[in-house]
């Protein structure tokens, strides 16, 4: 593991820079928003390149085809919303336009303030569907990185891609888990912390949280392992199932509910090769209001939540 | 450079029709099943278009400065197949494989499956919005190719739509983004009026466009409707064509039973028949 310096920062932030960084590769980006371009930070994108970026009112659904025929045109196109509208207003137009053509097109969604971390806004706000949409679209990749450094180069490595994805980020600023020299790729799991006793599969913000819990496990003698699962489709599956042959006991978290998402991606893994004890660490009631870090508490998103399902999961080993 | 084949005369055109017609019926009775009613409705729009107008390459579908048919209203596919199977995008021989197993030619259009098919559609209301992406990446580009796209009146229910209706103003792409609507006065339960009553030219003047209506099975109003879209103005334009469903053959005509219901053997003979009379 790295030792990284960087001040925390939301993982939204790096989306109008991994933009801007595309098209100084010579991609060829286009990137679209529906109103809420200050709180998925695309209006800084929008400054830099103004023919580039469009803003197209409130209407989730017209910025998805748009982005589709953009695609179909030979863009690589982005669409920005928050992860309760992107997929929850538009999923009819990502399957029909963009899942469905041959191969898919590649349009890649970046939804911002997704899970219960949204804060006060509250239920309808907060996004606990759309990694089980997003997963159930055939060519899609996606992705929920953990933190900024991370989620700049996933979006910058979407953007290399011909196929549709879905990159999901948060809206608080969180420590900083990489620094510059992290490579990362799609599909590929990474290990922060070593264990034998037991692994913690996490993405997103509770990646952070699943290292505390490693702490809180190590004080009572119990190695845990920690990977941060940043790809939950296509899913890695060699770090799941060496997990799982060397720990022999699996604990995942997510900001999301258990009924797909990460969760139901690993269990997979396990039951068609290795069936291996689980817990299942997320949120299976509609959100309220409260501070991000409140609600993680109320909705078991905790270190102490996560450690303790570790015990449960370890005395479940055969 | 391939462009359209205009001038194509009036009379020359109405053979085509015919031709494109016989295909849909054949199709839909092939097939045992599809949707005979809004193809029918729509047979004099694409000729015309794909004649006269529509700037394409069939021996090379991709050509970058094509201008776009996006068919948004997708159920009417075995309309779409019969015009670009005419027009050489691929064999009629083709178009006795629809809706069958292992065919290019899905019920609804599959994007990439066959030359010609711009966007993977049926699901109703997103024709306009992909237009959309694909004419402001022409403009990004520099490209000066349009975007022509056809939907049913009964389509017009999806609030899609006028989000896209809304955009095209919004973005100044009047000059890149033509639409057109089949206005049957059928949809899959019946009758529009009763279903949802709406006033097309209204809504589409009240969202700033420039309507322009015409009589949709009288070719040289059709072909005249379709140029006078393609003239500058300042507002983007809609070709709202009065239609008939099942346009041709006369148990299909204005008969909701035939949205989507295939002909008897004998049914279809009648319907062959009828068609090669001409339009009444």
């Amino acid at each position: 593991m790295t030792a990284p310096t960087a001040p925390a920062a939301a993982t939204r932030e790096a989306y109008p820079v991994a933009l801007a960084q595309l098209v100084e590769q010579g991609i060829d980006v286009v990137a679209l928003d529906a109103d809420l371009s200050a709180s998925t930070m695309g209006y800084q994108f929008g400054d830099k390149y103004p023919e580039r970026w469009h803003s197209v009112g409130i209407a989730e659904a017209n910025m998805v085809d748009i982005a589709a025929g953009y695609a179909a045109a030979g863009k690589t196109a982005f669409v920005a919303s928050f992860a309760s509208f992107l997929p929850g207003r538009c999923f009819d137009q990502l399957r029909t336009s963009v899942a469905q053509p041959k191969g898919g097109l590649s349009v890649k969604c970046v939804a911002s303030h997704g899970g219960v971390t949204v804060g006060e806004d509250g239920a309808s706000a907060q996004a606990l569907e759309d990694l089980t949409l997003m997963t159930s679209l055939i060519p899609f990749d996606v992705i929920v990185p953990a933190d900024y450094e991370s989620a700049r180069q996933a979006i910058i490595a979407v953007g290399k891609t011909t196929r549709p994805a879905y990159v999901r980020t948060g809206r608080p600023k969180i420590a900083a888990l990489y620094d510059a020299s992290y490579r990362f790729e799609i599909g590929k799991a990474t290990v922060l912390r070593p264990g034998n006793d037991v692994t913690l599969i996490a993405c997103g913000i509770l990646v952070g949280i699943a290292l505390e819990a490693a702490n809180l496990l190590s004080n009572e003698g119990v190695s845990a392992r920690v990977i941060d699962m940043a790809t939950i489709k296509p899913i890695d599956r060699d770090a799941v199932l060496a997990a799982a042959r060397e720990t022999s006991a699996i604990v995942t978290a997510e900001e999301h509910q258990t009924h797909g998402g990460l969760g139901t991606a690993v269990a997979r893994v396990l039951a068609e090769n290795l069936p291996t004890p689980i817990a299942f660490v997320g949120v299976d009631r509609y959100g309220t209001s409260g501070k991000w870090d409140e609600l993680l508490g109320y909705f078991g998103l905790t270190a102490e939540h996560i450690a303790a399902s570790a015990r449960d999961v370890i005395a479940r080993k055969r | 450079m391939p462009t359209t084949l205009a001038p194509v005369s009036i009379a020359e055109l109405t053979e085509v029709a015919k031709r494109v017609r016989s295909h849909i019926v054949q199709m839909v009775f092939d097939a045992q099943s599809g949707h005979p009613g809004g193809s029918l409705s729509s047979v004099e729009i694409g000729v015309s278009l794909f004649w006269n107008h529509l700037r394409c390459d069939p021996a090379n579908a991709e050509w970058p400065d094509r201008d776009r048919f996006i068919l948004s209203k997708g159920h009417a596919t075995p309309f779409l197949y019969s015009v670009l199977a005419e027009r050489g995008f691929f064999s009629t021989e083709l178009l006795r494989k629809f809706r069958t197993l292992g065919s290019p030619l899905q019920g609804h259009p599959s994007m990439g499956a066959v030359p010609g098919v711009e966007m993977s559609s049926g699901s109703l209301g997103q024709g306009l919005s992909f237009a959309i992406g694909h004419a402001l990446s022409g403009r990004l580009d520099r490209k000066d190719f349009r975007c022509w796209v056809l939907m049913g009146d009964g389509e017009l229910n999806e609030g899609q739509v006028w989000e896209a209706a809304q955009a095209v103003p919004h973005f100044d792409l009047g000059d890149r983004v033509i639409a057109m609507v089949d206005r049957n006065g059928i949809q899959n339960d019946g009758f529009g009026d009763k279903i949802m009553k709406i006033h097309p030219a209204e809504m589409w003047r009240g969202f700033g466009w420039h309507v322009i209506e015409c009589d949709g099975h009288d070719m040289a109003a059709v072909d005249q409707a379709l140029a006078e879209a393609e003239k500058p103005h300042e507002k983007p334009r809609v070709v709202v064509a009065q239609t008939v469903k099942g346009k041709g053959v006369s148990y299909m005509e204005n008969n909701p039973g035939f949205h989507g219901k295939a002909p008897t053997k004998d049914q279809l003979i009648q319907a062959l028949e009828e068609i090669a009379g001409g339009l009444k």
